[in-house]
């Protein structure tokens, strides 16, 4: 059959399983876009405010379904409006093909009206980029986009296609889905090793990140856990993966982790890291870090053995192969000192809340909103966040009962992410959707609430708003003498009225009670809501592994 | 410790491939000493001859860093005893006190005088990265105008190929 460039381009994604795409139409796509309608029975295409919205949304579409996430942009600024979405989805290794169009070939290299070298500009923020220039080409090249994107460590690849190539037109037979492209298995020899340093550890530590999370084998590492008498901490990506309810799972470890997560990891003598890349907001000083454990690396991506921490066993393989090979070959083990320290660090961890809950008084703190959450919300809710403080709170009150059900920029740590990733989130899911956001990172893409209220996407938006940038704030607090340079917002905003102004619905929490009652309206309401909640400007995110410090310079308490 | 390696690396001959490669070394912060490309004898491919000095842990993440690019089909490090050339064009200043000492220095170092004229002479010369250093010392003294190196090529000895290993 044959096809515009354009019609190739909606077809191929079809034929992938693209079910819901993201994006803003303008010069350059204006043919793509024809061909959207023409097969807008086929695939569902969501217009956003912005085309970083779209490109967070595409992300959040792929967080939550673990599918490849798509995003298309015109040329020129439609495409750099993409590139802070592209690098986010990047840092977190999140699967996403994004389209842009471009000048026809002929003006290529012109400086014509809207062009942009995306290829060039967007070269180190993805895994792989094309500029197609032959429409015979396009069909396979999209495939070949979507296998690299969701093959070995996922990533965004970026598909830029002149105008002409649109509009030319080619052959085009429906293919099936591309598969991922297989890893290499991990040799005898590796497995042994891992089987031998797990068998000698008397207090093993599983440490799962987002390669583990993104493969959903929370369900598999709990087993072998069980078996070996290990304890579980993830990353801030391997959130979700597991259920908090799990007493082997100790939450996330690193600069703001469980107190017993980052603990223990500390006391352990190996640690088994899962698609983990020991980041430096993980490790805090990295030259102290797990001096005197042992490390087992398993990961899709060579380049990241070695890279951040020596480790004694580094296995760049097909990951749950790998993992499934050692645990059948291990036998079980039972570690009763290990469980004591654990169970100390955890009676520790609960004093700690204690005395954080008793400190609150009858202030609505950010610990009362997520209780209030975790009550009310139901397993299958997806919690998207921003950046700052709101997002450290989210990852460590937060209960999360199933895999995927957490979306937030960890590695580039994008502010302006939540909005656009919680739309995202809910259209390929259809689950419930809770946005946990500040003032500061709300302000810089508040615009997609008229997305959400396009579509009725029905999200929760729970803004923790202290009228500060907290998190930078807290650092002046601790570490600049409390010079407040530019973090105090002092704004005046009225978010219930801009709620109802973009057409939502707008509510206000000053107390527990209140935000109770506003979170249940809003939970069950169908449409998109903000509630405002005032939470004090000093309120700290602890524990805190301060600037340069490692574990054993926890922060758990700050006198104010 | 610092060593001074060679990196040889096949990558798809596509437009735009050496920038993916370069522009890597930039955002990782390598340190290259010279890098050259040119043709193969698979049409399909180039190869690029990296060479660098560092310690292993910046020729690891070099290897591995490399061997995650898309077009980046093969990337070895050269045996230490492989065959490296390098090529040089030199011009230096003559004059009838310094012509007899370059060209005995020509000679030597089996180089040959590409070009004459009454107050210059322009070298090629190939060889080992050192002796092409070595010669560049030599020449000093009577006055470098200009020059320009290649970087190094080389080959592993025997009768394998990097594409087979």
């Amino acid at each position: 059959m044959k096809l515009t460039g354009a019609e190739i381009i909606i077809s191929t994604l079809i034929e992938q399983g693209a079910t819901d795409v993201f994006g803003y139409p303008g010069g350059q796509v204006i043919n793509i876009y024809d061909a959207l309608y023409k097969y807008r029975d086929k695939i569902n295409h969501v217009l956003t405010a912005h085309e970083q919205g779209a490109a967070h949304a595409a992300d959040g579409y792929s967080r939550v379904t673990g599918k490849v996430g798509v995003v298309i942009a015109t040329s020129g600024p439609g495409a750099t409006n993409l590139v802070t979405g592209i690098a986010t989805a990047m840092l977190d290794s999140i699967p996403m093909v994004a389209i842009t169009g471009n000048v026809p070939c002929s003006l290529v290299g012109k400086d014509s009206f809207q062009e942009i070298d995306i290829t060039g500009i967007t070269l180190p923020i993805t895994k792989h980029n094309f500029f197609v220039n032959k429409v015979e080409e396009l069909a396979d090249t999209i495939r070949l986009a979507f296998q690299i994107a969701k093959s070995g460590r996922p990533g965004p690849v970026l598909i830029d296609v002149p105008k002409d190539v649109q509009v030319a037109t080619y052959e085009f037979e429906e293919q099936s889905v591309v598969e991922k492209t297989p890893m290499p298995k991990a040799s005898e020899a590796e497995i042994d090793a891992a089987v031998k340093l797990l068998s000698e550890a008397k207090r093993p530590y599983i440490y799962i990140g987002g390669g583990a999370a993104g493969l959903g084998m929370g369900g598999k590492v709990l087993a072998l856990a069980d078996k070996i008498d290990a304890y579980i901490g993830c990353t801030f990506m391997g959130l979700s993966a597991i259920s908090d309810d799990e007493p082997r799972f100790l939450g996330m470890q690193g600069m703001h982790g469980h107190y017993a997560s980052s603990m223990a990891q500390k006391d352990a003598d190996l640690i088994l890291g899962i698609g983990v890349r020991f980041s430096d907001r993980a490790t805090g000083n990295v030259s102290k870090y797990a001096k005197n454990t042992k490390i087992i690396q398993i990961d899709p991506d060579f380049a990241e053995i070695n890279k951040n921490v020596k480790v004694e066993l580094g296995i760049v393989a097909d990951v749950e192969d790998a993992f499934d090979r050692i645990a059948a070959k291990l036998e079980a083990a039972k570690h009763d000192e290990w469980n004591d320290i654990v169970n100390a660090y955890k009676a520790k961890e609960k004093e700690l809340d204690a005395e954080a809950i008793a400190a609150a008084g009858d202030a609505l703190t950010p610990r009362k909103i997520f209780g209030v959450i975790n009550k009310i919300k139901t397993e299958d809710t997806i919690i998207a966040t921003d950046v700052g403080q709101h997002q450290m709170w989210a990852a460590q009150l937060t209960h999360f009962d199933k895999p995927r059900r957490f979306a937030s920029s960890g590695g580039l740590g994008t502010m302006g992410f939540g909005l656009g990733a919680a739309i995202g989130a809910q259209v390929a899911s259809g689950d419930p959707t809770v946005l946990i956001t500040g003032d500061g990172s709300f302000g810089m893409n508040l615009n997609e609430l008229a997305t959400a209220v396009k579509y009725n996407i029905p999200v929760v938006i729970v803004l923790l708003n202290n009228g500060v940038l907290g998190m930078v704030r807290q650092w002046q607090t601790l570490f600049f003498g409390g010079r407040y340079s530019n973090t105090v917002l002092d704004r005046q905003t009225d978010f219930v009225k801009l709620a109802e102004a973009f057409g939502a619905v707008g509510m206000r929490a000053t107390t527990e009670k209140e935000f109770e009652d506003a979170f249940n309206k809003a939970f069950t309401l169908g449409r998109p809501v903000v509630i405002d909640t005032a939470i004090d400007k000093d309120e700290f995110v602890l524990p805190m592994l301060p600037p340069g410090g490692s574990i054993e310079d926890i922060i758990t308490a700050v006198q104010k | 410790m610092n060593n001074n390696f060679v990196i040889a690396v096949y990558v798809e001959n596509k437009f735009g491939v050496l920038t993916r490669v370069t522009s890597m070394f930039t955002r990782r912060g390598f340190n290259i000493d010279a890098l050259t490309v040119g043709e193969t004898e698979c049409p399909e491919y180039s190869r690029i001859t990296i060479s660098l000095s560092g310690d292993g842990y910046a020729r690891e993440q070099l290897i591995n860093q490399l061997r995650k690019l898309y077009n980046v089909k093969k990337v070895e490090v050269l045996d230490s005893d492989s065959i490296k050339r390098e090529l040089m064009l030199i011009k230096v200043k003559n004059s009838s006190e310094t012509r007899p000492d370059i060209m005995s220095a020509v000679e030597v170092y089996r180089a040959k005088v590409i070009d004459y004229t009454t107050d210059s002479l322009c070298i090629e010369i190939t060889g080992d990265p050192t002796k092409i250093d070595a010669f560049v010392r030599l020449m000093q003294p009577y006055g470098i105008i200009e020059m320009c190196r290649t970087g190094v090529v080389a080959l592993e000895r025997g009768n394998s190929t990097l594409l087979d290993k």
